[in-house]
């Protein structure tokens, strides 16, 4: 009998969980950390010889660029100067741009969330859609069609599909004319705080958005359809049934939200692939964003820069799955209570 | 008028390789207030009958017969009136309600959507109805904030019953409700069962594999076999003096409490339930019965009265050899039935 | 409700077996037994079928494709034909920006894209059941270490992290390969220490045990056997994730410079812009390729896993 005084003891275990997974939030946090500073500065050598490549520097020069950047301290005190460095913001300086790299992130960092925000509300919301009705009308042409159709999407490079879209509606294809701009976030001279600037952002943005969404509807799909023929086969629906509900209400009020619980997950653990699909994305359609920002550094090669974009996206993947554990623990009551 | 009447009813389930019959050609009666108590082994099709009086069969299963609740036929009803009906008139009280309450919602709040489905109530009106249910099956009111996972077998069995009986069903099916319960708590819940039966004037209809439960807690007993009613009459008569050679072993493979010889001497019932795809030709138990004769394997039969209230499918029944079901050494757990005999028919 | 169950018979052995056999020739007797029926049940599912033919296709192209077309069609410098013309007569498939034959480049990359996706694989695969076994047999801390690090590769995005490595070691067909399996190894290393950690905990290991088994018996003759055919399973799948990886870090330019692949390809041909000119024959074939390819890799591996667990068949 859980009496009020057991009630908090049961939410205690529950917090520790929880306080476990954080434990191990930081230290995944941290091994990247270890991971990047033994990547980076312990393998590919001198940094200072890098930035200086293809210029005439004379020696002594090079000397002091290696002595700014504490080469010439043992490496453990290299270590520990680069975990201060980092955790102050200060992420070295860009090869390419020739400006602090947390700088050059940040001007680059809205337009991917605006890119992967907006797919990710789409898909999800139409995927999850599909997958419901596919599940609920089981053997149907609706559900053999959207199988199909999300085996084909899983199966291409989302990338190709964007080149695709590219040359039917942004270049256009025989005499059918494009409709949207072939590349950019917004034509020049356009205020982008004006209205029209809107407008002209959003004619920008829209092939990129419905190459994502296209590539990862079929993924939220094909969870919430398996999900959902799992719940499909409880007891429990029988006894709503039995109970005299509706069957479109047995769905919609007992079978959708339980199997929705491993979905809701599922959309922040799946933060990793849409962040890479973002990078592919963004190459293909030139979107100023982080995507981008990648293709560029790995072209270079822009260390300092590869090093701090990939430690932004590891750790926003990381904070996503902390998030997706505490909305897990909070919307199922069987593991709130441990 | 009787308050539930099935007539012939047959189901049968989907399959690759055809329509395989689980029911097969029905026939039960039950009054107003009475007990009936539906035994077997699993598989036999006591729950699909179960199920099938409030029509809650799965996707394409075919049914044909009917089933008359107060007169009127569940299986030909609108669905509109079918979802009225469901509940109100009959209620049905599923095995291992782990499974059968959603597991993650509030137990008042499953209770409490029974009622408002088929009754304009507030919020307080259906909480306070909440309570009574509660109180009634011997939970405290308290629990109703409860998730299942919080409760014991014992009390999610309950639960169910509570929730079962909140639109004043005239009907309550019972489908194994004390398997997977210890002994204790399966004493409990039948006393339940039978308390509320005589204050609410409720009807029975109960179905287990536990021959002995039925018999001391029902008026009537219909024993069934591989989709088929083999025996059916009073409890006390069938349990006791059963005509059926499948009754027979289905009794005694439940030792007798008080009796040391039953319990050092289970008598078993050799072989398997047959597979419904692939069913013997005529009287389906005959490959397990100790006393099967030549004729069995492609006798038609039927239910043949026994005497005293009771009709039994078996063919000593229709000769009038009664006395050779009862004197039928069972076959002892382990081994098969033997070749069948030589008998005068 | 339940629907009437039957059980399946246990099948006796094949009559021309000689009666005396020694154990293990028992043991392999029922194996290849239960292959076959495994194999009969593959074929029920048509999708399974056409996977398979489809992956037998390609795999027989590549092998043979310097049969029928010499591997000078790829050198830039023998170019016979106009970059960027549409398909014709003597290029069925057009030609890529330096004149060759879109054709041959298809034909050629195959062996690229299928050589690195199985090499991926099998290091992935390798490094996966290796750890998986490892945790789920031996348990506690190093179970609990070996967790700790998958969970943390579990969690790194993909891309990044197969960016950043590619990047530092350079590109070739190796690295790449490398690359792709090391980053993809936690899936396996799950599936396999969750089916490791039950069969230890069955009974007759621990009589094993108690007879005097060490650990590598327990392995190799009991852990193994079990793990194998889920290993397989998953295989497959993991293979149509390398070669859509592959063909991703080819097209950010991590692949290999001196060779086709369909990866390659397709930046090839987005940075030469035939996007803009509408090339679109240069374009089409590699994305086909890659998508029958994973789609018969994905028909192939679900078929699989249905046969070997029933509960999935049906969906």
């Amino acid at each position: 009998m859980a009496t009020a005084a057991s009630r908090s003891f049961t939410l205690t275990i529950g917090q520790r969980r929880l306080g476990a997974k954080l434990i191990g939030a930081v230290l995944s946090l941290a091994f990247v950390l270890v991971f990047n500073f033994f990547l980076f500065r312990v393998l590919p050598g001198d940094p200072a010889k890098n930035l200086t490549r293809n210029r005439l520097v004379p020696a002594e020069q090079v000397q002091v660029l290696r002595a700014s950047f504490g080469l010439d301290k043992p490496l453990p005190q290299q270590f520990a100067t680069y975990v201060c460095d980092t955790l102050s913001g200060d992420l070295g300086i860009s090869y390419k741009f020739r400006r602090p790299v947390s700088e050059v992130i940040a001007e680059r960092i809205w337009p991917t969330v605006l890119l992967l925000g907006l797919s990710t509300l789409l898909s999800t919301a139409i995927g999850l859609w599909v997958g419901i009705r596919g599940a609920w009308q089981r053997g149907s042409v609706f559900d053999r069609l959207s199988l199909g159709a999300s085996l084909a999407l899983y199966a291409m490079p989302e990338f190709w599909l964007g080149i695709l879209l590219l040359i039917a509606f942004g270049v256009g294809v025989g005499s059918f004319p494009g409709m949207f701009p072939t590349g950019g976030m917004s034509s020049p001279d356009t205020d982008m705080t004006s209205w029209a600037g809107v407008v002209d952002v959003a004619r920008h943005l829209f092939l990129p958005c419905l190459t994502l969404t296209l590539a990862y509807i079929a993924e939220y799909a094909l969870v919430m359809r398996s999900s959902l023929l799992d719940e499909l086969g409880e007891e429990y629906l029988t006894t709503a049934r039995a109970k005299g509900l509706r069957d479109a209400l047995v769905l919609r009020r007992h079978a959708v939200p339980n199997a929705l619980l491993p979905t809701t997950t599922l959309i922040f653990l799946n933060l990793g692939f849409v962040v890479s699909g973002a990078i592919t994305i963004e190459t293909v359609y030139s979107w100023p964003g982080l995507g981008l920002l990648s293709y560029e550094a790995l072209r270079t090669p822009d260390y300092p820069l590869l090093e701090g974009v990939f430690l932004l996206f590891s750790a926003a993947v990381i904070l996503a799955n902390v998030l997706a554990d505490l909305l897990y623990a909070y919307l199922d009551p069987r593991v709130r209570a441990g | 008028m009787a308050l539930l009447e099935v007539r012939e009813l047959t189901v049968s389930y989907p399959s690759r390789a055809g329509a395989v019959p689980a029911v097969r050609g029905v026939d039960l009666t039950l009054d107003a207030g009475g007990t009936l108590g539906l035994a077997g082994e699993s598989g036999c099709g006591k729950s699909t009958m179960a199920a099938a009086v409030l029509r809650l069969l799965p996707q394409g299963t075919r049914t044909s017969g009917s089933v008359l609740l107060e007169g009127e036929d569940v299986l030909t009803m609108r669905p509109g009136r079918l979802r009225a009906v469901r509940w109100t008139e009959a209620a049905i009280v599923f095995q291992g309600a782990m499974h059968a309450l959603n597991p993650v919602r509030r137990v008042g709040d499953q209770i409490a959507e029974a009622i408002r489905l088929h009754d304009k109530v507030t919020d307080r009106q259906a909480a306070t109805r909440v309570g009574e249910l509660l109180e009634q099956v011997g939970l405290p009111a308290r629990r109703a904030p409860s998730y299942p996972h919080e409760l014991s077998g014992g009390q999610r069995q309950r639960v169910m019953i509570a929730m079962a009986l909140a639109c004043s069903p005239r009907l309550l099916i019972a489908d194994e409700p004390t398997t997977a319960l210890d002994v204790m708590v399966q004493a409990q819940v039948l006393t339940l069962l039978e308390e509320l039966r005589r204050e609410l004037g409720l009807a029975l209809l109960l179905i287990t594999h536990d021959l002995s439960v039925l018999a001391a807690n029902c008026e009537r007993i219909a024993v069934m076999y591989a989709g088929r009613i083999v025996e059916q009459g009073p409890a006390a008569r069938v349990f006791e003096a059963p005509a059926h050679p499948y009754t027979k072993a289905l009794a005694e493979a439940f030792p007798t409490i008080g009796d040391r010889a039953s319990r050092r001497n289970p008598h078993g019932l050799g072989g398997d339930p047959p597979d419904p795809r692939e069913l013997p030709g005529g009287c389906e138990f005959h490959p397990r019965c100790a006393v099967s004769i030549a004729a069995c394997p492609t006798l038609d039969v039927e239910l043949w009265p026994a005497g005293d209230g009771r009709r039994a499918a078996c063919v000593h029944v229709r000769d009038g050899n009664l006395d050779l079901v009862r004197q039928a050494t069972p076959v002892p757990v382990g081994e098969d039935a033997p070749a069948q005999r030589e008998m005068a028919p | 409700m339940t629907q009437p169950t039957v059980e399946q018979p246990v099948e006796a052995l094949p009559p021309s077996l000689p009666p005396q056999l020694s154990p293990r020739a028992i043991a392999r007797a029922r194996r290849r037994q239960a292959a076959g029926r495994a194999w009969r049940e593959y074929r029920r599912s048509w999708e399974g079928m056409i996977g398979l033919g489809i992956l037998v296709v390609f795999v027989a192209v590549a092998v043979f494709v310097p049969l029928f077309i010499p591997a000078s069609e790829l050198d830039v410098t023998k170019a016979t034909g106009t970059p960027f013309s549409p398909p014709s007569a003597e290029f069925p498939l057009g030609t890529d920006e330096s004149g060759r034959s879109v054709l041959a480049l298809t034909l050629w990359g195959a062996r690229v894209s299928l050589l690195v996706g199985f090499l991926a694989t099998v290091i992935s695969v390798g490094i996966g059941s290796v750890v998986g076994i490892v945790a789920g047999h031996f348990g506690r801390w190093t179970d609990s270490a070996l967790m700790r690090v998958t969970d943390w590769f579990l969690v790194i995005p993909f891309l990044p992290l197969a960016i950043v490595l590619a990047t530092v070691l350079g590109p070739s067909l190796a690295n790449i390969a490398f690359v792709i399996g090391i980053t993809s190894w936690p899936g396996t290393a799950r599936i396999v220490r969750a089916q490791a950690l039950a069969v230890t905990s069955r009974p007759y290991i621990e009589r094993a045990r108690a007879l005097g088994a060490g650990d590598w018996h327990l392995i190799s003759r009991h852990i193994l056997p079990n793990v194998v055919p889920l290993i397989f399973a998953n295989t497959v799948l993991i293979v149509a994730v390398a070669i859509l990886s592959e063909t991703t870090l080819a097209f950010l330019g991590l692949g290999d410079p001196l060779r086709v692949s369909w990866g390659s390809m397709l930046d090839a041909a987005f940075t030469h812009g035939a996007a803009s000119i509408g090339a679109w024959w240069y374009l089409v074939p590699p994305g086909v390729c890659i998508l029958l390819v994973v789609l018969a890799f994905t028909m192939v591996g679900q078929a699989l896993e249905a046969v070997l667990n029933p509960r999935l068949r049906g969906r």
